[in-house]
């Protein structure tokens, strides 16, 4: 069974950890991220694929990531090492796994079957795993729809900007021009599915200015977080997807009035000077949501 | 005996040095006692000139002989060259059961690890050792046991007279011939000379060594003429760029920077921050960052420090400038930007002696003024006790510097450490060694959250309300021992090597002997 509350938790920020290294996984939850993501892939060598599970393995199994979600990014299924990945993934009792590379559904499908074989063979609970897919590549962003609806266990789809570029024949500009279409495709491929979706990282660490500002612009096109390459980026994150105090009021009061309006058959009235009907509802609703997500916000409303 | 922090003294060491064993921080209120005095040889005749030729010669007019005592101090840092020269010179004239007094020894005076081999130096008094000494004295080489000592307890060794200096050598940056020495104006600045104060005023001979002579008369001056013997050219007495190094860069480490945020959260819910608040923190990255954090609280509540007092780096002499900072009151410069301030705002950025600072068996100290003082530890256990001098596996390798005088005199102590260093827990239930007591500890600030001393219930209102997770100090050692395991306790060998002198002179604990580690079967 897929616990529908753990597949659409608060993901605004995650955080990429380098399996390879103890003191990066030992207790990166001090810095309060919401996800961390633990790297079998790029950051670890080739030759080091097995020193790093067995640190993933360990690092699940003993360490208390106090509410933290654990992601674990796979190698991808056209390496030797997946299909190992996966087993010390479920053995260890990730939360989710982030499938690298991913082109198609059925890339997601090989994945899922994997995942379902360790679930059994560790006598872990069907469903236990969650799953989400990186797209890096032209071939995946365009088949994104596809890739969003394609398994139970999906969460959502992520971003890889830097594969992504080489694959469309140019590079990352700090300027956002070169990810424009597949942040686009993507987010309205995952909105139409009902999945997250969620950016690239941003790499330059001595521009925190850019980092927020591109934040920011994510967060407008309707993202639910972003890729981080180093804790410092957490708190820039948070509060860029953190609803703000006036928000939250009135959120608060666009429910509460939708509430006490439907019950006394009006649809249309007016807060705060503005123009209110139903379609706001969800919207409401949703700020209200990330703000107790983020816990920011104490109220009953949600 | 046990004494006051638990601590089992044993009985030989209290008689082989002579000392009581702690019973507790205040517990001299009150005392009257007699100072000690130097004898002095008068200089009556204005025709004698104090000049020597060499440090030779000012050793030999000194009267050195085997069994004396020699004092330095450590403005230099570990840029010092002043006691390589003089124990070099003191080694080869062939003097023996020589004691160091000295206010910190560090990396740079590794070169007189041979003179403790050969007997050369056989009693050595600091603040704390570093590199090479540390390795020697935590392995037995050094003959007697050696004193560490705070800089407060160091001044008040001295004016009581436990600690008697033959002959002190004081590196100065500039020296006129007769003696009036600074800590600016010559190639090898330091900014001050106030732990030397001590040393001018109740060593029997008192030697300027300078690069860098200057026209008479070298006013105003950190140590006067009054107290000088001989003035001593050299070609260099230190390593300028290792005395006074450029400004740190502010911290990007977050964890640094997380914990920085719960300090500064903690200051400014707690009782003592108000416009005119006394303050005193290190020169760590966390400290920095908390320092500049609190700034930015001070800016937007209109509140003002009136006192920022000890070792002096750039982000406080930055706050001066502003106007957030009254006066500086300085002990030791840590790098250039406070070097530069001292000789650019001598109106607010102001020396003082060792004595002004901590010592506390005078008429009172600055620390004591201190609201609050932010310090680290490499270790604080579940008594709240600290330690600052022996790391992980019992080797001596800190200093106690004023730790334990801040703690003792400030309102509100704090103490910022992270909850795990490398594979050790740095909250555990006992401390390898004892260097500050708990009961002049109230907070312990860490990278997972802060635990308050249960003795300040008045500081638990704050603590609760400044955001940071709250935690008892138990809870966060036992966070600690979840991630890394409980450590097996250091095996030591028997023989007493160190102790550590609380700040009136008793035995707060003592360091053994390393003992090679083997391995269980």
């Amino acid at each position: 069974m897929i616990d529908e509350s753990k597949k659409k938790r608060l993901r605004r920020s995650m955080l990429f950890l380098n399996c390879q290294k103890p003191s990066l996984i030992r207790d990166p939850y001090v810095y309060k991220p919401d996800s961390i993501m633990l790297d079998l892939e790029d950051a670890v060598a080739e030759n080091q694929k097995d020193a790093a599970r067995f640190s993933l393995y360990h690092a699940l199994q003993e360490i208390n990531y106090r509410g933290v979600e654990r992601v674990v990014r796979i190698n991808g299924i056209d390496t030797p090492h997946w299909q190992e990945d996966i087993r010390v993934c479920v053995a260890g009792g990730c939360d989710v796994i982030r499938i690298p590379k991913c082109t198609c559904a059925n890339d997601v499908a090989i994945v899922e079957e994997a995942v379902y074989n360790a679930e059994k063979e560790f006598g872990k609970e069907e469903g236990s795993v969650l799953l989400m897919a990186a797209l890096e590549s032209c071939l995946g962003v365009i088949n994104a729809f596809e890739i969003c609806k394609s398994s139970e266990r999906l969460i959502g789809v992520a971003l890889s900007g830097g594969d992504y570029t080489k694959d469309l024949q140019t590079h990352i500009t700090f300027t956002g021009i070169e990810l424009a279409g597949a942040r686009q495709q993507m987010i309205i491929a995952a909105r139409a599915a009902g999945v997250q979706c969620f950016d690239t990282v941003f790499t330059n660490l001595d521009d925190m200015e850019g980092f927020e500002a591109e934040t920011e612009m994510i967060k407008l096109m309707g993202f639910d977080g972003k890729s981080l390459v180093n804790p410092r980026q957490i708190p820039v994150v948070h509060k860029v997807f953190t609803p703000t105090k006036k928000e939250i009021i009135t959120a608060e009061k666009i429910v509460r009035e939708i509430d006490t309006k439907k019950a006394l058959g009006i649809g249309v009235f007016t807060v705060d000077g503005k123009m209110i009907d139903i379609a706001f509802y969800d919207g409401a609703k949703r700020t209200l949501m990330l703000a107790k997500a983020a816990g920011v916000y104490e109220g009953d409303l949600v | 005996m046990i004494n006051a922090v638990g601590r089992d003294i044993p009985e030989e060491v209290m008689a082989a040095t002579g000392r009581d064993i702690f019973r507790g921080t205040y517990v001299n209120d009150n005392k009257e006692y007699t100072k000690a005095a130097p004898t002095v040889r008068a200089v009556c005749d204005p025709k004698r000139s104090k000049m020597v030729a060499s440090i030779r010669e000012a050793i030999e007019k000194c009267g050195l002989k085997d069994g004396s005592t020699v004092s330095f101090h450590h403005h230099f840092r570990e840029g010092d060259y002043i006691v390589n020269m003089v124990m070099t010179e003191i080694h080869e004239m062939g003097l023996k059961d020589i004691t160091v007094c000295a206010s910190s020894l560090g990396k740079a005076h590794d070169a007189i690890v041979p003179f403790i081999e050969d007997g050369t130096i056989t009693s050595i008094y600091s603040s704390g050792v570093r590199g090479k000494i540390g390795e020697a004295i935590s392995n037995g080489k050094l003959k007697n046991i050696a004193v560490m000592y705070s800089h407060g307890g160091r001044v008040r060794a001295i004016e009581e007279g436990r600690i008697h200096i033959d002959a002190a050598f004081i590196g100065a940056p500039t020296a006129d011939e007769y003696g009036n020495l600074r800590a600016n104006g010559g190639k090898s600045n330091c900014g001050v000379l106030s732990y030397a104060y001590a040393d001018a005023q109740y060593a029997d001979k008192v030697v300027a060594i300078t690069d860098t002579l200057v026209p008479f008369p070298n006013i105003p001056a950190s140590i006067s003429m009054v107290n000088v013997d001989y003035v001593c050219v050299v070609d260099e007495i230190g390593n300028p760029n290792k005395i006074a190094t450029g400004a740190a860069k502010p911290t990007t480490d977050l964890r640094k920077l997380l914990m920085a945020q719960y300090c500064t959260d903690f200051v400014v819910a707690a009782p003592y921050y108000k416009d005119g608040f006394v303050y005193q923190t290190g020169v760590g990255g966390a400290s920095i960052a908390s320092t500049i954090y609190l700034a930015e609280k001070m800016r937007k509540d209109n509140i003002h420090m009136s006192l920022g007092l000890g070792g002096i780096a750039t982000p406080m002499v930055r706050l001066m400038e502003e106007g957030l900072i009254g006066k500086l009151v300085d002990t030791q410069d840590f790098d250039l930007g406070a070097v530069e301030s001292i000789q650019a705002h001598p109106d607010r950025h102001i020396e003082i002696t060792g004595s002004e600072y901590a010592n506390p068996m005078n008429k009172g100290a600055y620390v004591n003024k201190l609201d609050y003082v932010i310090l680290a530890a490499l270790e604080v256990d579940t008594h709240f006790n600290c330690n600052v001098i022996t790391d992980s596996t019992g080797l001596i390798t800190g200093a106690q510097g004023g730790h334990p005088d801040t703690a003792a005199g400030a309102k509100c102590t704090i103490v910022i450490s992270p909850l795990v260093q490398g594979r050790s827990p740095a909250v555990c239930t006992d401390v390898t060694t004892v260097t500050t007591p708990g009961e002049t500890v109230d907070v312990v600030i860490t990278d997972y959250g802060i635990a308050v001393n249960p003795a300040r219930p008045d500081l638990m209102e704050a603590a609760k309300n400044c955001g940071a997770p709250l935690y008892t100090i138990e809870e966060l050692r036992d966070i600690a021992y979840s991630i890394v395991g409980e450590p097996r306790k250091i095996k030591f060998g028997e023989k007493v090597v160190g102790i550590v002198e609380a700040r009136d002179g008793t035995i707060i604990d003592v360091v053994r002997q390393m003992q090679e580690y083997v391995f269980d079967d």
